[in-house]
């Protein structure tokens, strides 16, 4: 066995715990963001970063810098620990969830009523 | 032989990048479920693993690739606004399809969704590369973790088909035309039999 291998097997679960719920949080935000932008003229206007492109420049923007900086967080927060790796899936899958229903227009327009 | 240039990006955009990323999709599920499934009989050797970690790396950079072309390159071309007055719409995708309601839902359903949801696949995708190129195949250790990397990378799949789903299809009803004229092959016989 190599020594890459050796301490790979006794890595912790933190660090790659941090990056599945940062993956969730950040997919999260996108939907949440998306939401937003499409249901409120103000914040359509803040999410334009960048005109030819519009609110989505500013809504997946915002979500990547969201998605890391929570991955920087809780990487330095699990660093070297063992965390409840079921309960984390379980956040993060949820997460997920909500980016892909947010994203989802016809769920998008059920939220905003039309 | 010619192509517009907004013509020659969106395929690029689409093909280039999207499908390529599709189509990498299935060596790297099989060969990342090869590598981690608990009870492989042979442990994968260094170089199988960074041949695994440099395709991964690939993956990640044609999904950024697609999404950031997409949304800064073929996008606002696509939702361009056409100046007062003007009938022919054919420049300007997302008018034409919302001016009849037999394809207004291309751009309210597709575009809208796939605008969005494309942007899951290349987050997802990273860190699933991140992941593998921290534990490689010790991620067998961490059942919970092959299952949530493993769910991930199916979430990205499937976001990345629906946007190159909606992706041609959008194009068959309103491609993103228009640009300088890009002439591949020049022809002997103009205007010939």
């Amino acid at each position: 066995m190599s020594i890459s291998q050796r301490s790979s097997d006794a890595l912790p679960n933190g660090p790659g715990a941090a990056a599945i719920l940062a993956a969730g949080i950040g997919s999260a935000a996108l939907g949440v963001f998306a939401l937003t932008n499409d249901a409120f003229p103000a914040i359509n206007r803040f999410f334009t970063f960048y005109t030819p492109t519009g609110g989505l420049s500013g809504v997946t923007t915002t979500a990547i810098v969201v998605w890391v900086i929570a991955w920087f967080v809780l990487a330095r927060r699990w660093s070297g620990q063992t965390v409840a790796m079921a309960k984390v899936n379980l956040a993060a899958f949820v997460l997920l969830g909500v980016g892909v229903l947010l994203t989802f227009p016809p769920v998008m327009d059920l939220i905003q009523g039309r | 032989m010619e192509i517009s240039f907004r013509d020659l990006m969106t395929v690029l955009h689409g093909m280039g990048f999207g499908a390529l990323f599709m189509l990498a999709f299935s060596g790297a599920l099989a060969e990342f479920y090869r590598m981690s499934a608990p009870g492989t009989p042979v442990q994968p050797s260094a170089r199988e693993q960074n041949l695994l970690k440099l395709y991964l790396s690939a993956m990640v950079i044609l999904a950024w690739a697609a999404v950031l072309s997409g949304a800064y390159i073929v996008y606002p071309w696509y939702r361009a606004v056409p100046p007062t007055g003007t009938t022919d719409l054919t420049e300007y995708p997302k008018f034409l399809l919302t001016s009849s309601p037999h394809t207004s839902s291309w751009h309210s359903l597709g575009m809208e969704w796939k605008e969005h949801v494309a942007w899951l696949a290349p987050i997802a995708m990273t860190m699933v590369a991140y992941v593998f190129a921290k534990y490689g195949p010790a991620i067998t250790k961490h059942r919970q973790m092959r299952i949530a990397v493993l769910s991930f990378a199916v979430a990205a799949f499937v976001a990345t088909g629906v946007a190159g789903g909606f992706g041609a299809f959008l194009n068959k009803y309103a491609p993103v035309r228009g640009g300088s004229t890009i002439t591949i092959i020049s022809s002997e016989q103009e205007g010939g039999e």
